[in-house]
């Protein structure tokens, strides 16, 4: 195929610099397609022109990535990967390295900012259905960023070397050793020891700063690449698309660039400003951001009293130490009323067998007769069912496009129903996360295992609730 | 349209307030608040001078350099010739001769480093200077201990009371509390016999001491916070052009 000589990039407006800029340009453009990418995602993007404050977060999350990685950077240049120098390598940051405090403090802040902006965004998605079709694919890339985040944030943890950073590390370490028959040699694969150790630490250190920052940044394309496929939803959860001038331009659309590249702008401004107080003026963050006894260099032969998760791992936590011996019950008839809600609701025989099927395994598995093969002692016990209930917390987002079966995409018109779930699930994730953070007492573990099944059960019972809400009609464009 | 937003709104409120739900640790003593004051240099000076007299021999501040000192107004001159004993140059770290196995054998536990005490220390219940500023005051004579010392904070501890010349000796004795309409009985501490320190100028000492510390944990601390004001002020100054030119572009947008 001959390549076609491109025409030279025309700007509007005299200057004298824009003759050599065009030509310049032009010479890169023929060799490489910069002025169409530039078209394709900024300049010639048509974005829906209602973003509400709630679409902020997806170029902040970018922004706090940026910040990561060249913060991580120059942390590396002085961080000791060693067991035995990691904890002072930290504090000669902190004290000899020039700047190195606000380095450090920008990346230990930035791991719970990108958090926060994280979870703001994937709130904006649950709000206005941005995972729904044609957008499964960015929901299911964004997923895998979420699960990337917390396997990023997890490995770093460790790095600091302090008490919390080795404590924390061993009780999720230890969640692998609870697996049946490949758990001992699956943990001890994980930490190349059989405690956690100088191995441990280097093959974290690994992890954190160069496998999975590629994994991330190759899913941040994908994520960005499926939305500039298909085209960003708003908070009507109308398309776009579907009104076009005459130059198939969306009506309802307007460049991202400049518009929105602006319009981020301030949202950037605002962001830093809270970032940066928290980063000069309160960097420990009351012991959320930087835990007071990671403080301690890690010692293997004192364990801390209360050994809880950052803040951001709390809900799952929750949901891990929800699953005692006595919920093992409640789970069962959980299992069972939903395998006779599917029975009694869906028309296909091929669903109503296979929910009645898996049902009976997980029955079987949670509360079945006693008995022992291969090692493997029946039923399940419940601390490998937390284990497998916190990943599926994590897990079960994937399946929300398909779970979602409202007429309309938006909260906006959405009905009572599904409104109540939203926030009751909010809410729950909130109160999950507190008790995450706190000592396990009676009541704790009570109201942590009620948030559990309201939590699955908003996922679950999705498919029914969405499709019975009363919704209201959607516009017919959208509204500013 | 509008109700709907208000609820979003709650909910994001909600959500911002997460972080600042108190953690929960019980402990059984009340910490006294430290009153400190990072900008006092006469204070922080006098706390050096406490701490190299009185803490660095069993306890290394390993990751602090003597020269550092010069944040809280000292010269060179002045910290080699006033709180340098082991003969170290004074860009030096503040370390220690004892081997930590031979502290081990003799107290039970090596004396941990006090580099960054200050900030380990903070809890739900204060700041690592509370518990700091309490745990100096809280030691009382205990026969039942090797060193024939306990205290109220950390009980048990290893760490004889260094200080007692100073402070004296505190005994823990029984007071009856008369509230309304109960009675209940506290422990509570006793100066028993004196030291050369009035009660009022042993606290003194402390928070001095106590103030120094938390100088120590972040030599960086004050300086931090004043960068902190004016990146604060810029991106202040920022946002009223960001926000200029966002409706400058947004206004044709209907």
């Amino acid at each position: 195929m001959a390549a076609t000589p491109k025409e030279p990039v025309q700007f509007t407006g005299a200057g004298p610099l824009n003759a050599p800029i065009s030509g310049v340009l032009t010479w890169v453009d023929q060799r490489f397609p910069l002025m169409s990418l530039w078209r394709d995602h900024l300049s010639q993007y048509y974005a829906p022109k209602n973003f509400n404050f709630w679409y902020f977060f997806g170029g902040l999350a970018m922004l706090v990535l940026v910040i990561q990685i060249v913060t991580g950077i120059f942390l590396v240049m002085h961080y000791k990967p060693s067991a035995a120098e990691a904890f002072a390598s930290v504090e000669y940051i902190m004290r000899d390295v020039p700047m190195g405090w606000f380095i450090r403090y920008m990346h230990s802040t930035g791991a719970s900012a990108f958090f926060v902006v994280i979870y703001l965004h994937m709130f904006r998605g649950l709000m206005y259905g941005s995972y729904r079709q044609p957008r499964e694919l960015i929901w299911i890339f964004g997923m895998l960023i979420y699960l990337c985040l917390m396997a990023e944030a997890f490995f770093g943890y460790l790095l600091p070397w302090g008490q919390m950073s080795f404590w924390g590390a061993q009780v999720i370490i230890n969640l692998f050793d609870a697996l049946p028959l490949i758990g001992p040699d699956l943990s001890t694969w994980i930490r190349g020891d059989f405690v956690i150790s100088d191995a441990t630490l280097n093959r974290f250190f690994a992890f954190h700063v160069i496998a999975l920052p590629l994994v991330l940044l190759g899913l941040v394309a994908a994520h960005i690449m499926a939305l500039h496929e298909v085209g960003s939803n708003n908070p009507d959860g109308v398309e776009i698309k579907k009104h076009k001038d005459a130059q198939g331009r969306p009506l309802d659309g307007i460049p991202f660039h400049p518009y929105y590249t602006v319009k981020d702008m301030v949202g950037v401004v605002v962001f830093l400003f809270l970032f940066f107080m928290v980063v000069f003026f309160a960097p420990e963050m009351g012991g959320y951001f930087l835990e007071y006894n990671n403080f301690i260099p890690a010692d293997p032969l004192k364990t801390p009293a209360h050994i809880a998760p950052v803040w951001y791992f709390t809900p799952y936590y929750s949901i891990l130490r929800a699953i005692t011996e006595d919920f093992m019950l409640v789970l069962a008839i959980g299992v069972a009323a939903y395998v006779v809600l599917i029975w009694l609701t869906v028309r296909s025989e091929r669903v109503k067998y296979a929910a009645f099927a898996i049902g009976l395994a997980l029955i079987f598995l949670m509360k079945g007769p006693a008995f022992t093969v291969l090692g493997v002692t029946f039923p399940i016990e419940a601390k490998v069912w937390g284990v497998a209930m916190m990943g599926a917390a994590t897990l079960i987002f994937f399946l929300l496009p398909w779970l979602d079966r409202s007429p309309v995409k938006s909260i906006r018109y959405k009905g009572p129903l599904s409104k109540a779930a939203l926030s009751i699930f909010v809410i729950t994730f909130l109160v999950l996360g507190y008790y995450g953070v706190q000592v396990v007492t009676p009541m704790g573990t009570i109201i942590s295992q009620i948030g559990t099944l309201i939590y699955f059960a908003f996922f679950l019972l999705m498919p029914w609730y969405s499709a019975m809400d009363k919704t209201k009609p959607e516009p017919d464009r959208v509204t500013m | 349209m509008n109700k709907n937003m208000n609820k979003i709104k709650y909910l994001f409120a909600a959500l911002l307030l997460v972080p600042t739900l108190a953690l929960a640790a019980g402990a059984e003593v009340k910490l006294d608040r430290a009153p400190i004051n990072e900008e006092d240099h006469a204070s922080l000076q006098r706390g050096a001078r406490h701490f190299a007299n009185y803490c660095l021999n069993c306890h290394s501040a390993n990751y602090m350099r003597y020269n550092r000192l010069q944040e809280i107004g000292l010269t060179d001159a002045q910290i080699r010739d006033n709180l340098v004993f082991t003969g170290v140059k004074v860009g030096d770290l503040m370390r220690i001769a004892m081997d930590p196995k031979d502290a081990k054998n003799w107290f039970g536990a090596a004396p941990p480093d006090l580099s960054v005490i200050a900030r380990s220390r903070a809890s739900a219940d204060g700041s690592g200077a509370d518990w700091l500023y309490t745990y100096m005051r809280g030691f009382y004579r205990d026969a039942e201990r090797p060193t024939g010392w306990n205290n109220t904070v950390y009980a048990n501890v290893g760490m004889p009371h260094v200080l007692w010349e100073l402070q004296g000796e505190q005994v823990l004795v029984e007071r009856k509390v008369q509230g309304a309409g109960y009675m209940k009985s506290v422990m509570a501490l006793k100066l028993d016999k004196s030291g050369l320190l009035t009660p009022v100028q042993y606290d003194e000492m402390v928070a001095d001491l106590v103030n120094y510390m938390v100088f120590m944990a972040e030599p960086v601390r004050s300086d931090r916070k004043t960068i902190g004001l004016f990146v604060l002020m810029a991106l202040g100054l920022l946002f009223i052009f960001v926000y200029a030119l966002k409706k400058e572009y947004w206004k044709d947008v209907h």
